[in-house]
């Protein structure tokens, strides 16, 4: 529960301050950073850094790399070990989900998708770790916000959808020409006045309806990869901020050991289950990123 | 919760980290487990091929068993042959040989009595002679000329 040296908060202002990031950004007089007194510093500044968000998705990012690099450096062929082993189930997963849905032919896909379900992981992970852990270690460090869950950033999330929407777009150039993307896939489909055997004069109505039809089909493409992400994993740290809060702050009155308990166990009902989701979240997304790209990949 | 730079440094961080699992993590990765793959399926075809030629080796000792059982049969039943006729032969040579041996014993036996009887029949006439001597010797009696009879038929 959190508790500064004036007081308990308010259970608007605990969720508050669960939900900010600690930001910086460039002011006219230097650095800014987010305060206690000022979180919002930084609000409506394009160019400011979620800081906390920033810092755990690299050092998840890096962990995954050192895990998997130390692994990789020092395989056997025979007699593995226990983490070895670990990582070619882990490698052989992601490599038989893209050959079996992937059928171009690239060298980037199966690493892609590697480091997004691991990556992806990692931070959703960070879930499982009690609320308020980190964040009243982060204070007693001096910092006044800390968002540990990177995935339960829009930032971080549109982060990876826009990188994996602009491969959508760079494979479907590649692969089917400017025409053939832009208006072979993009303005003949769903409606092919072609093989409706319509007149020619018709043809450009139909063309703009596929292509602003197609067009949103395409543009939701990185809007749901990364809202269905960051919307699950959101959910999942509020149920959890919210447990804390309800059952933390009655942990005050005379009843309080009582809901303490029942709090508690809440709390691992919830993590268990929420296992199910850090992880189904990954695989979506890793799977989902190589159908898009598979559709990138392939020609009508 | 607004879109801020934040988007731009995930992306660079993603375009990183992509890359490196690209170059240094997933190739060391695949090359040892496709090398195992390779190890295996050539272990595995190793292990059919062996057990093919131990098929091959099976049906080679059946016919060799076979070929060697027939063979030792015919010499067993050659032998069975040969020996019969061995017996045959010794019984058949035996048989001469006892007749040989018979006829020539017989033969023998038949010339013993009759070189006795020769002799006899030589002694026979001497015999006469001293008889009538002692006949002459003793004159005339009857019942010593019968006793002397009888001698000299026994004699005989």
């Amino acid at each position: 529960m959190a508790s500064s040296a004036d007081g308990a908060k308010t259970a608007s202002q605990y969720i508050e301050h669960h939900l900010q990031n600690h930001q910086a950004c460039l002011g006219p007089e230097g650095v800014l950073w987010s305060t206690e007194a000022n979180p919002i510093a930084c609000s409506g500044n394009f160019w400011a850094l979620n800081i906390d968000s920033m810092f755990w998705t690299v050092v998840l990012g890096v962990t995954f790399c050192a895990l998997f690099l130390k692994v990789a450096k020092s395989m056997t062929l025979e007699n593995p070990g226990k983490l070895q082993a670990f990582v070619e189930v882990v490698y052989d997963f992601v490599a038989t989900s893209v050959r079996e849905t992937f059928h171009g032919d690239s060298k980037l896909i199966a690493p892609l998708a590697l480091t997004i379900v691991c990556w992806i992981f990692l931070m959703n992970l960070m879930d499982l770790v009690p609320v308020d852990l980190i964040p009243e270690i982060a204070i007693l460090l001096g910092i006044p916000y800390m968002k540990v869950v990177p995935s339960t950033d829009v930032n971080i999330t549109f982060g990876l959808s826009l990188s994996i929407f602009a491969l959508i777009l760079f494979y479907s150039f590649k692969n089917k020409g400017a025409g053939g993307f832009i208006v072979g896939e993009l303005m003949m489909n769903p409606l092919n006045p072609k093989e409706l055997g319509m007149p020619k004069v018709f043809w450009p109505f139909v063309m703009a309806f596929n292509f602003v039809l197609e067009l949103v089909a395409l543009l939701a493409k990185p809007l749901s990869l990364s809202l269905r992400l960051f919307g699950n994993m959101y959910a999942g740290e509020l149920m959890f901020i919210l447990i804390a809060l309800l059952f933390g702050s009655i942990l005050i009155s005379a009843i309080g050991p009582v809901f303490g308990v029942i709090g508690v166990i809440l709390h691992i009902a919830w993590a268990i289950f929420h296992i199910l989701v850090v992880t189904l979240q990954a695989y979506i997304f890793m799977m989902l990123t190589i159908v898009y790209l598979s559709q990138a990949h392939e020609s009508h | 919760m607004d879109i801020n730079s934040t988007l731009l440094g995930q992306m660079i961080a993603f375009g990183l980290f992509v890359w490196f699992c690209k170059v240094f993590v997933w190739p060391l990765i695949m090359e040892v487990i496709e090398e195992r793959q390779t190890m295996i399926a050539d272990g595995l075809a190793a292990a059919s091929k062996g057990s093919r030629a131990l098929e091959e080796a099976e049906q080679e000792r059946v016919v060799i068993v076979d070929a060697a059982r027939g063979q030792a049969r015919e010499i067993v039943d050659q032998a069975n042959g040969r020996g019969t006729s061995i017996v045959d032969e010794a019984r058949a040579t035996a048989e001469a040989e006892r007749e040989r041996i018979l006829a020539s014993a017989r033969a023998e036996v038949e010339q013993e009595v009759n070189r006795a009887r020769e002799e006899l029949r030589g002694q026979v006439g001497s015999i006469a002679i001293a008889g009538a001597e002692k006949i002459i010797a003793k004159e005339i009696d009857a019942s010593a000329h019968k006793e002397l009879l009888d001698n000299l038929a026994a004699q005989i």
